[in-house]
């Protein structure tokens, strides 16, 4: 029984190794075991059922199993009405009160947001995220890689693709819903608790498939309307020559070709709108955080931080110039 | 006629002492060539063998993979592999798995074991089995190969378009994926046909469907689920090389495809593929149980009923992979409540063996321990595929590591564990020596230990949140330990199925302890004396258990005292039974070793992999020499009646050949009709779901003139019509032995259908219609290129009988081949017509 005990240890030792990380890891920006959103609590709190159900019927099945292995014949009564106990009738009660259970769940779910007031445009391309914020019957506002959602307000994702298939996932809010080519897919979402969460794709869609991320950033509702607000303003003026010239520079070199800048004449509808983008978490669909050094790393080697993305790596540009460039774009929030 | 009871020695079924010379005879006949010739063998017990080791080595070179992968996870941001790497790796991880490992591996342990099991001397087609064996070898070398030259496929295992299109995958990696596993399904296929027709007419006498193993059972079941599942990927992975090669939108949503499409045939072989790969493995798992309990299964009933039940749900719950893809809820909760429905026949099955557990003494051999650990990790499996079919539970995890964890649990727990008992198990039966009990508790340990810890994990991974197929990840996120852990388990596990193979190999070299003959002391047919020939005589089966029933049976099948206990007429041959009640019909000759099949299979291969890297015209060569070879051993089948009827024992003087529905290649081309019907019905759908998906670009309202006139419509299904008259005209010749008329007909069949098909083509060509215009063009010269293949197939089919016509071999007494070629003629015609009728009717009718 040595390989038994040796055995017990290694699995016992594991278990002590894995529960801190699982405590620890629980509360996260993308996890489904720390909800902030109604769909995900609800789905969570049904979720919680399920293992505590599952739990039991194992360890019970699994001490039946052992049981019958070791304990003589005679003391195991029964035979066939364990099968047509445990095989037939116990599992068709038992799925028949989950699948009720489930359909109450799933019909909640697609209620969530039935008449909402801010529609989020929201399309996959390989491999980021374009955003179009529909309110008020006004011109969408568009952004990208990040998503800003107003705290205890029903709003409605419509997610397609302009590529290949992806899908939409932020496990703090709700469940995923794929982005297919030819197909608007909706997914109504309350964000219940303003703070910082992290999305990301879980439809495998090529190369660079482990780095489309993107941040949601849920503010209080006053807070949003606020964002939004301000969002429809054009940036300010450079206030130092270094921005000036990092402007200047932003269209001389022709990064205007693919993105685009609210209220300048950046129009690129190729790449990511860059409006506000020094106010956004990250960079690059989630790949980075958003520094000045890391937004110039990011223009000057995007291949080899990103290799097959469409951003191509603009090691042309002087130090100095590239620093502008890069202070430029943080500077617009 | 009437088979004597087994009772005492003299009423067995053939007199002893038998002659002197006789299993001499038997034994020369079924003798294995030397040497290089090993490679013509055909039987079941060498091809079998061949056919399971080449699957574990697949499985250990997939695994290598996926251990490289796990080392690449084991930290985040880890620069081992780059994204590219990765992604050919998980891929090719992945398709290896489930398509050069998993299905190949139950298909060659029912080509190894179930002659054995129903004391058959071969299966009914050694040939096709030895040919679909040497196909998978060699495709499947070429495809891990492909890794080498950086040309592997990178779309997934899944392969979802449009990713995997021309226009994101341009390069011949995803052909790779498309030819080479198109290629080996058919093997799969052929296997399947195989093994229906082995089990239902290759029985022992006695043996009616009430005695037939469970094991026998869930691979009926399994074959037919092939039967009905694999065309739909066929089909699948034909329409995306066809829009690869030609651009023909199926799956460009701009051109009225749509990406689903793809996701629905996929699935609906995918999710049976998962009970393929499963049923076979608890079929042993209900072999084994009752030995080791040393008690009949309980609910043996109950058990064949939770099979059948199992194929018959499986296929209701494929959508359960598309949940999070948007259709309407009401639909997704009648795939939800299939998905918990096909739990209730594996729980069946877990409380039937947990059952008869407790009513025997356990005997704790290593295979016991794998089974222990099966139960463990498949209960543990089954469990969280309940909680994946509950639909919003299904969107957080769908797509995460909790579903790597989940399909993980089931697969290796459901599968890998069963083979690896079943291998300490049934080890003694192919070369008489047992693996080390001692190795095999250590093996289990470290297998059991490793993969618990390498996979429990996943299931929080996923649900903090790590989305699959992700070469890299950030270390912000609380994934870190839980990764390095799975890593450090997948090694541990890997350990121990090195120690497996350690422990095969020094048995394979002749270490090891001499087995008893019946070492655990089972009760079914595979435990009796067995030699090249299989057993000396076969035996007349009374029971679930005969070697429970009666002791004694070893001995006297050894002697010769049951059924055929010689080679009568001087060449291999097996008896054929009815399907339900097994009483001998005939005896069945069998083809010996012959160099046809092994360069049929190769040849195959090469032309495959000519397709793959595009050398279209150089294809032909390997393509003309595959046809010859399969024509070469053909010529040599349907001998007629060469000999007259003979005694079999027990009374029974059965005739050497039969003609008509009792021919076992009459039901084997049956069953080929099955699965060609199947892909016709799914293209069918290809057509019904595009049009549903995008009517827009079908003829509208007043534009008639679009479609070819219906006069093209009465044109087609006259030629079909008459092809069919043709054939049965030829039939009808043939009994009369009129030649003349048998020629004749053959040879208007083959002109009607000749015309048939260019009139179906050009009534299409002649209104302008473009295939890669749009969705309704592409399926449109779909449905009439499938028609083309076919008239493709039916002129090999039809030059063929016509040859052997005019070369003497077809008349009234010896017309299996005509009979074969009719039944595909007929059915082709049928197929013609039907698809004529939609392609003109019902664009009309949905306006």
């Amino acid at each position: 029984m040595a390989v038994g005990r040796t055995g017990r240890y290694l699995l016992r030792a594991c278990m002590l190794a894995g529960l801190p990380a699982v405590l620890a890891a629980c509360e996260g920006r993308q996890s489904a075991l720390d909800a902030a959103g109604a769909a995900a609590r609800d789905i969570l709190v049904t979720g919680w059922a399920l293992f505590v159900g599952g739990t039991v019927i194992f360890l019970a099945v699994m001490g039946l199993a052992l049981y019958a292995a070791l304990a003589r014949p005679e003391r195991f009564p029964g035979r066939l009405s364990w099968v047509v106990g445990g095989g037939l009738l116990f599992p068709v009660v038992t799925l028949t009160a989950l699948q009720i259970h489930e359909f109450g769940l799933a019909r909640r779910l697609a209620v969530l947001a039935p008449d909402p007031a801010l529609v989020v445009e929201v399309t996959g391309v390989m491999w980021w995220w374009d955003v179009r914020y529909h309110a008020d019957g006004a011109d969408p506002v568009r952004g990208a890689n990040e998503i800003v959602l107003p705290a205890g307000r029903p709003v409605e994702l419509r997610v397609t693709s302009a590529d290949v298939i992806h899908s939409f996932w932020v496990p703090s809010l709700a469940g995923k819903i794929d982005m297919i080519p030819g197909h608007v897919n909706r997914l109504p979402v309350v964000a219940e608790r303003p703070g910082l969460y992290r999305g990301q794709c879980a439809e495998y869609c090529g190369a660079q498939h482990a780095l489309m991320a993107f941040d949601v950033r849920v503010l209080p509702a006053g807070e949003f309307d606020a964002w939004l607000a301000a969002r429809r303003r054009p940036p300010p003026e450079p206030a130092t020559p270094e921005l000036a010239r990092g402007r200047d520079a932003f269209f001389a070199v022709g990064c205007h070709a693919c993105h685009a800048v609210h209220g300048t004449a950046a129009d690129g509808l190729v790449g990511p709108d860059l409006s506000g983008i020094g106010a956004r978490p990250s960079l690059a669909a989630g790949t980075l955080p958003n520094r000045v050094e890391t937004i110039a790393a990011w223009i000057q080697a995007a291949q080899h931080i990103k290799p097959e993305s469409r951003m191509p790596s603009f090691d042309v540009m002087d130090g100095d110039t590239l620093h502008a460039m890069a202070a430029w774009l943080e500077s617009l929030k | 006629m009437s088979v004597n009871p087994t009772g005492g020695r003299d009423g067995m079924p053939s007199p002893l002492p038998r002659p002197a010379g006789e299993e001499t005879a038997l034994r020369r006949v079924w003798r294995m060539p030397r040497g290089l010739s090993l490679l013509t063998e055909l039987n079941n017990n060498i091809v079998g063998v061949w056919y399971i080791g080449t699957a574990l080595l697949f499985f250990a070179v997939a695994g290598l993979l996926a251990l490289v992968m796990r080392v690449q996870l084991a930290v985040p941001e880890n620069g081992l592999l780059d994204h590219g790497t990765y992604n050919q790796f998980f891929t090719v991880h992945g398709t290896g798995m489930m398509f050069l490992f998993a299905v190949p591996i139950v298909e060659a342990i029912g080509v190894y074991m179930l002659p054995a099991m129903l004391a058959a001397r071969d299966l009914p087609f050694p040939r096709l089995s030895a040919f679909a064996f040497w196909a998978y070898f060699f495709g499947g070398v070429a495809f891990f190969c492909s890794l080498v030259f950086d040309a592997a496929p990178d779309g997934g295992w899944f392969m979802y378009p449009p990713l995997t299109s021309y226009e994101f995958s341009p390069g011949i990696n995803a052909d790779f994926w498309l030819l080479g596993i198109g290629f080996i399904e058919i093997s799969a296929i052929a296997g399947a046909i195989e093994i229906v027709v082995g089990i239902l007419r290759t029985r022992p006498p006695g043996m009616t469907l009430d005695k037939l193993p469970i094991y026998a059972w869930s691979m009926l079941v399994m074959a037919g689920m092939i039967i009905f599942a694999f065309p739909a990927v066929i089909v699948a992975t034909g329409l995306l090389e066809i829009e690869r090669a030609f651009h023909w939108p199926f799956f460009i949503a701009a051109k009225g495809g749509d990406p689903l499409l793809w996701q629905h045939l996929f699935w609906f072989f995918g999710h049976p593929e998962v009970y393929i790969i499963f049923l076979p493995a608890a079929g042993l798992v209900s072999m084994m149980v009752p030995t080791l309990a040393r008690r009949p299964l309980v609910g043996h009933n109950w058990v064949v009923l939770a099979l059948v039940g199992t194929g018959f749900f499986s296929f209701g719950l494929w959508v359960h992979h598309m949940f999070a893809t948007g259709i309407p809820s009401l639909s997704l909760s009648f795939f939800s409540a299939a998905s918990m429905a096909v739990a209730v026949p594996s729980g069946i099955q877990v409380f039937a063996w947990i059952a008869t557990l407790g009513a025997g003494r356990v005997q704790w051999t290593a295979a016991a321990h794998f089974l222990f650990g099966f139960l463990f990790i498949f209960v543990l499996g089954g469990l969280t595929g309940v909680m994946v079919a509950v639909v919003p539970f299904d969107w957080q995890v769908h797509d995460s590591y909790f579903i790597v964890a989940h399909l993980h649990y089931v697969l290796i727990g459901g599968m890998v564990f069963p083979v690896f008992a079943g291998l300490y198990h049934w080890w003694p039966t192919l070369n008489g020596r047992l693996l080390s009990e001692r190795l095999g508790r250590w093996a289990f340990w470290l297998m059991f230990v490793g993969f618990n810890v390498a996979f429990f994990p996943m299931h929080l991974s996923g649900l903090l949140g790590m989305p699959r197929r992700v070469y890299t990840y950030p270390g912000d996120l609380g994934w870190n330990v839980l990764n390095l852990v799975s890593t450090v388990g997948a090694f541990v596990l890997a350990l121990g199925v090195l120690l497996v193979f350690a422990d095969m190999a020094r048995s394979a070299f002749g270490g090891g302890r001499k087995s008893p003959p019946n070492p655990w002391n089972a009760g079914t047919l595979e435990w009796l004396p067995n030699e090249n020939y299989a057993t000396r005589s076969i035996p007349h089966v009374t029971g679930l258990y005969p070697l429970w029933d009666n002791p004694d049976l070893p001995r006297e099948v050894a002697e010769g005292a049951h059924f055929l206990p010689g080679a009568p007429t001087g060449r291999r041959e097996t008896i054929v039974t009815s399907p339900i009640e097994a009483k001998p019909q005939y005896l069945m000759p069998l083809p010996g070793p012959h160099w046809a099949h092994f360069l049929a299979g190769l040849f195959t291969a090469a032309h495959f992999l000519c397709l793959t890297v595009q050398w279209y015209y150089a294809s032909l060569v390997p393509a003309v020499l595959a046809v010859a070879m399969v024509m070469w051993w053909l010529w040599e089948l349907d001998k007629g009646a060469d000999s007259p009827p003979q005694d079999v024992g027990g009374g029974w003087r059965v005739p050497v050949y039969v003609q008509g529905p009792a021919n076992h290649s009459w039901w084997a081309m049956v069953v080929l009709l099955l699965v060609d019907g199947t892909a016709f019905a799914c293209l069918v759908f290809t057509y019904v779901f595009l049009w549903t998906v995008s009517p827009d670009v079908w003829p509208q309202a007043g534009q008639l003139a679009a479609l070819p006139g219906l006069p093209w419509l009465a044109g087609g299904l006259a030629l079909w019509g008459l092809s069919a008259l043709a054939i049965g005209w030829a039939r009808r010749s043939v009994d009369r032995n009129r030649h003349g008329g048998v020629r004749l007909g053959l040879g208007l069949a083959w002109i009607a259908m000749v015309a048939g098909v260019v009139v179906d083509a050009w009534a299409q060509i002649g209104t302008g219609l473009s295939g890669s215009a749009s969705a309704y063009g592409a399926i449109t010269y779909m449905l009439v290129g499938w028609q083309g293949f076919h008239v493709g197939v039916m002129t090999l089919m039809l030059g063929y009988t016509l040859a052997r016509s005019l070369a003497g071999l077809l008349h009234a007494e010896r017309r299996v081949t005509l009979d074969n070629t009719m039944l595909m003629g007929w059915y082709s015609a049928a197929q013609g017509g039907a698809a004529l009728l939609l392609l003109h009717l019902f664009p009309r009718l949905a306006i």
